[in-house]
């Protein structure tokens, strides 16, 4: 081990000379240094969010104040829908918290240079860059972006009767191709520098749980995504070259076509092997993410370790034998239900564990309430909500009724959009000050925050109730529906303001990053006290090489707080055990220097 | 101090939500009060459980809320208490998932005296066909389907001679007899749902699947279609009128038969299936951009 770090002094030598001197263009945009390639990556995701923010705004809009925005007839609305679905799952969320948090968090967390591969990493930025603008295409070509839904079944993806089926559709399809191989490129690279590249000291049960979680998403991500890959060429496939993979005889409006023998099924069976995995991709990331966060600013150690990371790998492994809870009302086999139902419940078990271990941790701390415990406390009680209906719906036959209603709508924007997106922020508030040396306006993040998480609570809370009603979804027009009462059509307006009121108080968090960076507080290298080796880089933005001459040693796990009988209530990974900082007062070779 | 009580009350804000708001399951009429009872099971369970976390993280932030001199204590684990509430989740978890894999046998299994309609999608309206006297469907090929034949029916097949075609978006049946729903889809997937029978299905092109229930509850109930069908899907609506018997058979009568339908002398209207069909004599071909479309 002490080999590779000297190995790895070479190496960021020569990257220093070779790197320095190119100028802003090596630096900034053709950049293989980790820490800018994440920035890359999560201003990008940020944009194309954007763009997804105003989509829901349009939807919503018809959906609770039905007509008043005259340009959306129901070929655009569907438009909307599919565009704000797969932009917030997979180019935004997925992109930020792998490309984004993974990027510049691991190499700085597991005591690296950088990533192994830093070539491989800057191609992975932009051939995402590429996929981002082949989708954003999609809206300038005739017949405009697909109106297929998130999920984009066949046979209606591909056929007349669905908006983009001429163009849109094959854009999309084009575009989750490449941004496969973009996320190939760097989840290759987040595993292999997670299991080859950690400093001297740093074993895997030392690792924070952040990098536990992004770590794990990353190899279900390498194993899930080959699956919407495939399914993606053989529907573009039976769109381009009248193959039948998922396609059976059918008469379109009248015309008989030249399909058959394919299988419908066959497609929802490829999409949710990989689509359910997603759902954890996004999840674990935010588990790791929200563990840290409670550790840190409740100034105690993360309650039952060794479960967390246990729980994380049962999730993961789990997610791969739950697909079909997506599927209950498909047609599928009916017998099927019987085991999808039972390992989808089972699922839930080490799930709530990582629950517990959360407010466990909570218990008997010194909680602050900073800007990133508030998204973290919000994070648990959305994450616990959604997590809840996700109960009845794995179900199999609880999912009857509700499948394809506004609860599933609103279990899966709780579980899976708001939860993971209140772990971003919670995110960005704490390490703002690392990337940029200064502090995120703490007024301007509290009225961001409140905002965020009441008005979200307040869309998606009450929108479970719609579902028990049986209000469907991907509706443009609900009217003339006689088990829809009007007082249905009230609480969609009251969602629909909520949902703008929301979507405003992000220029809030927007206008503070921006603020911030240049009159912000300067916060130090470790404003929050914190263990974890990325607070302890010898400069604050870390320098290109992160650690300067020397790596850093590990000598304890990651949440060594308020240990009792020591001065302050934090010991950094990195802080020697009294035996070696005897030696190093003779002169042996130290540590980087930490700021208590 | 405010987050802690902001939390509570959201919690407390929920439940009371629950029990006060005018939403809830609409009024059942079908046999199928026992999907109702594992859904209450659920709600009660999962309740409890939100409730229980969300208060009791809510006491934490207030009572350990960061004070002067007093630090947090350091407790990596506790082995017992992780084991206790890993039991307690799971026999949670048991009680929700063993009534509803029951009801689920039962969901899956017809029983033998079911009748059988078949339900046909189509972008985008419904029609349904009943097997006529002889109680057996005949044989479809999506093949045969032309605006002479909608159905796509096998004329050579004798057992489809009788059945009884409805060509319109409204379907009636008899309380108190069991139905076994078989659907089927020419084009794309579309969702055979009533909300009041609670039982639902997805259409299939290329497949025949199913589900059954018993109507219970006279009365006029909407069909809607809960899988994305394209731009009329919210617009695939249907009407399912649940009558007694006395009222259903002058009905069944009215419905003209495959075979009358061929004649053109059945008492129905010719379909308006295939209105939308153009020239579908000028033979096949593949979705091409530019095509005829909608």
């Amino acid at each position: 081990m002490a080999q590779t770090a000297v190995i790895g002094d070479e190496h960021a030598h020569d990257e220093h000379e070779l790197h320095e001197p190119k100028g802003f263009v090596r630096k900034y945009i053709w950049s293989q240094d980790h820490k800018v390639i994440a920035i890359q990556y999560t201003i990008t995701a940020i944009a194309v969010g954007l763009i997804a923010l105003v989509l829901s705004w349009l939807m919503r809009m018809q959906i609770g104040f039905p007509s008043s925005l005259e340009f959306i007839d129901q070929e655009k609305y569907l438009q909307y829908v599919t565009m704000h679905g797969m932009i917030m799952v997979i180019y935004l969320l997925t992109a930020l918290f792998l490309g984004g948090f993974g990027n510049y968090l691991i190499p700085l967390m597991i005591g690296a240079r950088d990533m192994v591969f830093p070539y491989v990493n800057m191609l992975s930025y932009w051939t995402y860059l590429l996929s981002v603008l082949v989708l954003v295409a999609s809206f300038f070509v005739p017949g405009g972006p697909t109106g297929a839904g998130w999920t984009l079944y066949p046979p209606q993806a591909i056929l007349p009767g669905t908006p983009g089926y001429e163009w849109g559709i094959i854009l999309m399809l084009v575009s989750l191709v490449i941004f496969v191989a973009a996320f190939t490129m760097g989840g290759l690279n987040y595993v292999t520098t997670v299991l080859q590249a950690r400093t001297r000291g740093m074993t895997m049960m030392r690792l924070p749980l952040t990098v536990w979680g992004i770590f794990v998403s990353t190899i279900l991500g390498l194993l899930a995504f080959p699956a919407l890959f495939v399914a993606g060429v053989m529907m573009l496939f039976d769109r381009l070259l009248v193959t039948s993979f998922f396609m059976p005889s059918i008469v379109s409006m009248g015309q008989p076509l030249d399909y058959a023998g394919g299988s419908p099924l066959l497609f929802q069976h490829l999409f949710w092997f990989f689509g359910h995995p997603e759902v954890y991709i996004v999840a674990l990331p935010a588990f790791g993410i929200i563990s840290d966060l409670i550790s840190t600013h409740a100034r105690k150690n993360i309650f039952g370790y060794r479960m967390m990371v246990w729980a994380i790998l049962a999730i993961g492994a789990l997610s791969f034998v739950v697909w079909a809870h997506h599927m209950y009302v498909s047609g599928m086999n009916p017998y099927f239900g019987f085991f999808f139902a039972t390992t989808t419940l089972i699922i839930a078990v080490p799930t709530a564990i990582k629950v517990y271990n959360w407010v466990l941790t909570l218990w008997q701390g010194n909680i602050h309430l900073s800007v990133p415990m508030l998204f973290s406390l919000a994070f648990i009680l959305t994450f616990v909500a959604g997590g809840m209906s996700g109960l009845f719906l794995g179900n199999v036959v609880v999912d009857v009724p509700l499948s394809d209603t506004y609860f599933v709508v609103a279990h899966f924007h709780m579980v899976m959009g708001v939860a993971p997106v209140l772990a971003v922020f919670g995110g960005m508030y704490h390490w703002y000050p690392k990337v940029t040396g200064r502090l995120l306006n703490e007024r301007m993040g509290k009225i961001h925050f409140w905002f965020t998480f009441l008005g979200t609570y307040a869309i998606y809370f009450p929108m479970h109730y719609l579902g028990f009603v049986g209000v469907p979804r991907r509706y443009y027009d609900f009217s003339g529906i006689g088990f829809i009462p009007d007082s249905a059509f009230t609480l969609n307006a009251f969602i629909t303001v909520a949902a703008l009121i929301v979507g405003v108080a992000q220029g809030i968090f927007l206008f503070n990053l921006v603020w911030s960076a240049f009159k912000g507080k300067p916060a130090g290298g470790n404003p929050w006290r914190a263990t974890t080796l990325e607070w302890q880089t010898p400069q604050t933005p870390p320098v290109h090489g992160n650690w300067g001459p020397r790596l850093p040693i590990v000598y304890r796990w990651a949440y060594d707080y308020s240990v009792p009988g020591m001065e302050q209530d934090f010991l950094p990974q990195n802080y020697p055990p009294a035996r070696e900082a005897a030696k190093a007062a003779r002169g042996a070779p130290v540590v980087t220097e930490t700021t208590p | 101090m405010t987050a802690a009580i902001v939390l509570a009350v959201l919690v407390v804000g929920s439940v009371l939500f629950s029990l006060l708001s005018p939403w809830w399951f609409t009024p059942l009429a079908s046999n199928w009060g026992t999907i109702d009872t594992t859904l209450n099971i659920t709600f009660i369970i999962t309740g409890a459980v939100f409730a229980a976390v969300s208060l009791f993280m809510a006491y934490a932030v207030y009572r350990y809320r960061h004070r002067k001199g007093v630090s947090a204590s350091y407790e990596p684990e506790s082995k017992r208490l992780e084991f206790w509430l890993t039991v307690v989740t799971s026999v949670g978890i048991a009680a929700m998932l063993a009534p509803g894999l029951v009801v689920w046998d039962e969901y899956i299994r017809v029983p033998s005296n079911a009748s059988v309609v078949e339900v046909v999608g189509q972008q985008w309206n419904w029609t349904f066909r009943l097997p006529g006297n002889d109680g057996v469907l005949g044989t479809v090929d999506a093949r045969r389907i032309s605006s002479e034949n909608p159905f796509g029916l096998n004329p050579d097949d004798p057992k489809g001679q009788d059945d009884v075609l409805v060509s319109s978006n409204e379907l009636r049946l008899p309380v108190g007899r069991p139905v076994k729903v078989v659907l089927r889809s020419v084009d794309v997937l579309h969702d055979f749902m009533v909300p009041h029978i609670r039982a639902k299905m997805d259409l299939v092109p290329g497949m025949v699947t199913y589900f059954w229930f018993t109507p219970e509850k006279t009365g006029t109930y909407d069909i809607v279609c809960a899988e994305l069908c394209g731009a009329g899907h919210s617009m695939m609506r249907g009407t399912l009128t649940l009558v007694e018997d006395a009222e259903y058979q002058p009905w069944l009568r009215e419905q003209p038969t495959f075979a009358q339908s061929q004649t053109g002398d059945g008492p129905g209207r010719r379909s308006a299936l295939a209105q939308n069909s153009g020239d579908s004599g000028a033979g096949t071909r593949g979705p091409e951009p530019g095509g005829s479309g909608h």
